[in-house]
């Protein structure tokens, strides 16, 4: 089934080894050194890198820049949320509404009887399904209405962008229905387990770094495959790819939607460890706060796509809390620096001045790999000066 | 939503309400002209567009408190040096961004979207930190306000008339600065073809820094219009940049009178729209049509079929 | 819309028009392509050589006229619909993927895998390795596989481009200008290659160089406004009044 015929051709030494690292990280070291709470925010900051991972995909190969990821981490986050607050909202724990059973904001904006779309958040099976089939719906159908009519670059950034600007008013503008600005708050519990309790916390820690890897080691799968290869040979040569019998807007379309659908779990593992979704983290300026992080991480690196999540993240809160003024300024400027001197991000930095010395380490430590290696394949980086 | 009213009063609402949209249109238009000129002539996407417009309405509120506390007489005219004041800070803060970032970053449209954004996170927080957090107003001369009655039902406020003819003859200078002039040309043939532009004596590095910088500053003069509707805030200018985009894109990149075409019914639409359904519906409502229009049409309303 | 009538050709074009905001860059153009003939179209600059290969492949929608390729309407078929059908095309400047090897590039051309779960399912067997090494080997690239294709010469890029569309297997390749920018002996070696295709393959060549034109074609079109001037055998052509006139001028 496995379309490789190596292990290597899959995950090379280099690869295996920044898995490895992450997996330190993430699993041991930042488990142990840090506190529930801060554990918990990490776990926050993590819910972003599943929107960059797919950036990377999108953007690093596809040169698909979306700008409007927030859409399917919002629908995501909502998918979840919603389930959690029909649990919340059960008629004994609303008796003082007007109406009880029903959410206490649409109690508030004196809606008496809960709107067709929530019914099937009941079901705790279906808001597992929508988080990932909801935001891939959505993505598949701007995805085949742009790319079959060959919508790429800029204008689709633009479009998708408008998009989540649209679909921010619609939830603020739609109390009754949505929780408008204030979001979908005070969820309680999933199937009567407090998900407040430092166990739930953990748990959801846990769960939240298992689900990233798995995503990590699709989108693994699809950079190595030649779709990998296909996606890289079309952010260049557009019209070669299609001479070679591909349909492109299909290609397109799939990664976006791969996307869209990890944007969705991120969403979803959001909602769980912060305890609320809210349109804040729906519209422009979270999306395009998505897109640095996979840029800061390095737009071609999935792992670099983490650690740039976790970066700006953690920067913004330590350094946002203590001086919130010069943070916006800095935050500008690492941004700017990032485009003009490090088109590769992090990851740029590390494959250019540590790999070969860990690569060295790593031939002394364990021999040196067959020469043939990476055989037939080339390392994909972004040029200074080229069209992306 | 229409059988509630008789076709008299349907009427009159819509020619209130289209007046009532003018000073939005104006806006548009302005800050659309200057996107137009940066993304449709050079393919730069400037996300800090809005803070240019913010930087001119900030102009325009110092110039107002300038004459009040200094020359109270003049206090009617304070408008047309506000406006020449917009766009020239404008303009000039446009030219140092062309020649500190933009300019490098000519062949990757994607990543000026990234470069700009930071720009833009930058020019809030300076406002914010030199301005203040609260949002400011001006005082509108007395001669601008009020409005001017045209029948029973129907009352055209006087600033929107002015502010309106400001943006028309801004259109018209920028086209024919665009189309007629040989300086227009030069720009043009840059556009084109950056290389044979250079080859045949176009300092085209100058050309991109004038003309990044015409844009700003259209967008400073779009500041000076947006005082008379909406007080001025460090992050005002962000609520902006989606529509203008959209009405850029939605008038076809590249063709100015499309621009003004596609201002002109995404804002009266919206307004329009208003009456009946609240605004946050009307403007979802607006900008759903327009993504839907795109769809079908991406190229805009008006475009070439070229050769290729 | 015309429509076109069953022939023993591969390729027949019959009332081909496009027009650009009623330019007409090809107009009411009639041509057949017989089975393994090297067909070259020749003419001044703006003739419309190109547009007619856009117009074949796909890449331009014809305004009127049809294209029949093996006696089937391929007119409205998109780009990677007609490349399955067996047409395949290469362009004027050499178009190959820089940041992939030579290796990779093959291999994205090579005819399995084309739908997204497809390629994702796609593994470099034996056999796929074996055919790039033989291609690989027609293009005299047999040493450079593991080279980034941004490293080649020009020269070496248009055999790539050529290799890409061999290993497609079409049955009418369509080459835009194969030899711009080659040294005498890459000339040369490409000629060979190109006569070494003929003895399987079908094609359309477009270009400028009348000794090389000579040396491949067996039949010559010559365009001139979107229209075809006149057709024939290389020499009958070359001491047509008609022509010398469109290429000399008074």
């Amino acid at each position: 089934m496995m379309p490789f015929n190596h292990m290597k051709d899959y995950l090379t030494r280099q690869e295996a080894l920044s898995f490895a690292v992450l997996a330190l990280v993430l699993l041991v070291l930042l488990p142990l050194s840090l506190d529930v709470m801060r554990l918990n925010q990490v776990g926050k900051y993590l819910s972003f890198a599943f929107v960059a991972v797919g950036l990377v995909l999108c953007w690093g190969y596809g040169g698909i820049l979306s700008l409007g990821q927030g859409i399917f981490y919002g629908l995501g986050g909502y998918a979840m949320a919603m389930y959690l607050k029909l649990e919340a909202s059960s008629p004994q724990n609303t008796l003082i509404q007007t109406t009880p059973g029903i959410p206490d904001f649409m109690d508030w904006n004196r809606i008496t009887e809960l709107p067709w779309f929530w019914e099937p958040f009941y079901s705790l099976t279906f808001a597992i399904i929508a988080i990932v089939v909801l935001p891939s719906i959505v993505a598949y159908l701007i995805g085949v209405a742009m790319f079959k009519r060959r919508v790429g670059g800029v204008y689709f950034a633009i479009i998708t962008q408008s998009i989540a600007a649209i679909l921010t008013i619609l939830i603020i503008g739609q109390q009754g229905l949505t929780g408008g600005i204030n979001g979908i708050t005070d969820l309680r519990t999933l199937k009567g387990w407090d998900i407040h309790t430092d166990v739930a916390n953990y748990v959801f820690y846990f769960l939240c770094v298992f689900l990233l890897f798995v995503c990590l080691l699709i989108a693994q799968f699809i950079k190595k495959s030649k779709t990998g290869r296909i996606l890289i040979a079309m952010r260049g040569q557009e019209d070669r790819v299609r001479f070679s019998g591909y349909d492109i807007a299909n290609f397109k379309t799939f990664v976006f939607v791969v996307g869209a659908a990890f944007s969705g779990i991120g969403g979803a593992m959001f909602t769980l460890q912060e305890g609320f979704m809210s349109p804040s983290f729906v519209g422009v300026v979270p999306s395009i706060e998505m897109v640095i992080f996979c840029a800061v991480g390095g737009r071609l690196s999935l792992v670099g796509a983490v650690y740039g999540a976790l970066l700006v993240n953690i920067a913004k809160t330590t350094f946002g809390e203590t001086f919130p003024e010069l943070w916006l300024f800095a935050m500008g400027l690492i941004f700017i620096g990032i485009v003009l001197g490090l088109p590769n991000g992090l990851a740029g930095v590390y494959s250019t001045w540590l790999a070969p010395k860990v690569d060295e380490m790593l031939n002394r430590l364990l021999g040196h790999e067959k020469q043939n290696q990476e055989i037939y394949t080339s390392i994909p980086i972004v040029k200074q000066g080229v069209v992306s | 939503m229409f059988s509630d009213f008789s076709t008299a009063e349907l009427m009159a609402i819509f020619a209130m309400q289209g007046f009532a949209g003018l000073i939005l249109f104006a806006v548009f238009i302005l800050m659309a002209l200057g996107l137009a000129i940066i993304f449709g002539q050079m393919g730069v996407i400037n996300m800090a567009h809005g803070e240019f417009m913010i930087l001119g309405a900030y102009v325009t509120y110092l110039t107002s408190t300038l004459f009040s506390t200094h020359a109270p007489d003049l206090f009617g005219a304070y408008f047309f040096f506000a406006i020449v004041f917009a766009f020239f800070a404008a303009a000039l803060l446009g030219a140092l961004v062309e020649w500190s970032m933009i300019r490098f970053l000519y062949h990757r449209p994607l990543d000026t979207l990234l470069a700009t954004w930071g720009l833009s996170l930058i020019l809030q927080q300076a406002y914010r930190s030199i301005f203040g957090a609260r949002e400011v107003g001006v005082v509108i001369p007395d001669w601008l306000m009020g409005s001017y009655q045209l029948t029973d039902m129907i009352e055209v406020p006087i600033n929107g008339i002015f502010v309106m003819c400001l943006a028309l003859a801004a259109t018209v200078f920028v086209i024919t600065l665009m189309y007629r002039s040989r300086w227009g040309m030069q720009v043009r043939a840059v556009v084109q073809n950056r290389q044979m532009a250079g080859a045949v004596g176009i300092n085209s590095a100058k050309v991109d820094r004038m003309t990044f910088a015409l844009g700003c500053g259209i967008a400073g003069v779009a500041g000076s219009a947006f005082t008379m509707i909406g007080s001025t805030g460090p992050s005002s200018g962000q609520l902006y940049i989606v529509d203008t985009f959209l009405v850029v894109v939605f008038g076809g990149a590249g063709s100015l009178l499309g621009t003004v075409a596609s201002a002109f019914s995404i804002s009266q639409s919206q307004s329009i729209l208003e009456f009946f359904m609240g605004g946050s519906m009307a403007k979802v409502l607006t900008l759903l049509i327009v993504v839907m229009i795109l769809m079908f049409r991406p190229q805009g309303l008006f475009s070439l079929k070229v050769r290729r | 819309m015309t429509e076109g009538s069953n022939t023993d050709f591969l390729l027949a074009v019959e009332g081909l028009t496009v027009s650009f905001d009623g330019f007409k860059a090809v107009n009411n153009l009639s041509f057949y392509v017989d089975e393994n003939e090297i067909r070259v179209i020749i003419g001044p600059n703006g003739a419309g050589k190109t547009t007619v290969l856009d117009l074949i492949c796909g890449r331009t929608k014809s305004t009127d006229g049809s294209i029949r390729f093996k006696n089937k309407e391929i007119t409205r078929l998109k780009e990677h619909e007609i490349v399955k059908v067996g047409v395949g095309r290469k362009f004027q400047n050499p178009s190959v993927y820089s940041d992939l090897t030579v290796f990779e590039n093959l291999e994205i051309s090579y005819p399995k895998g084309r739908s997204v779960f497809g390629s994702l399912g796609f593994k470099r067997t034996e056999t796929v390795i074996n055919k790039i090494q033989e291609i690989a080997g027609r293009i005299y690239l047999s040493d450079q596989l593991d080279v980034q294709a941004d490293l080649l010469s020009h020269g070496q890029k248009q055999w790539l481009e050529i290799g890409m569309l061999l290993i497609q297997e079409p049955q009418l390749l369509m080459l835009d200008e194969p030899v711009a920018g080659m040294s005498v002996s890459e000339r040369q070696q490409t000629a060979l290659l190109l006569k070494e295709i003929a003895k399987q393959q079908t094609m359309i060549v477009i270009e400028h160089d009348m000794q090389f034109v000579a040396e491949i074609a067996d039949k010559v079109t010559v365009l001139h406004q979107g229209q075809i001037l006149a057709e024939g055998s290389p020499e009958k052509v070359k001491s047509d009044p008609k022509v010398i006139e469109v290429y000399l001028g008074h």
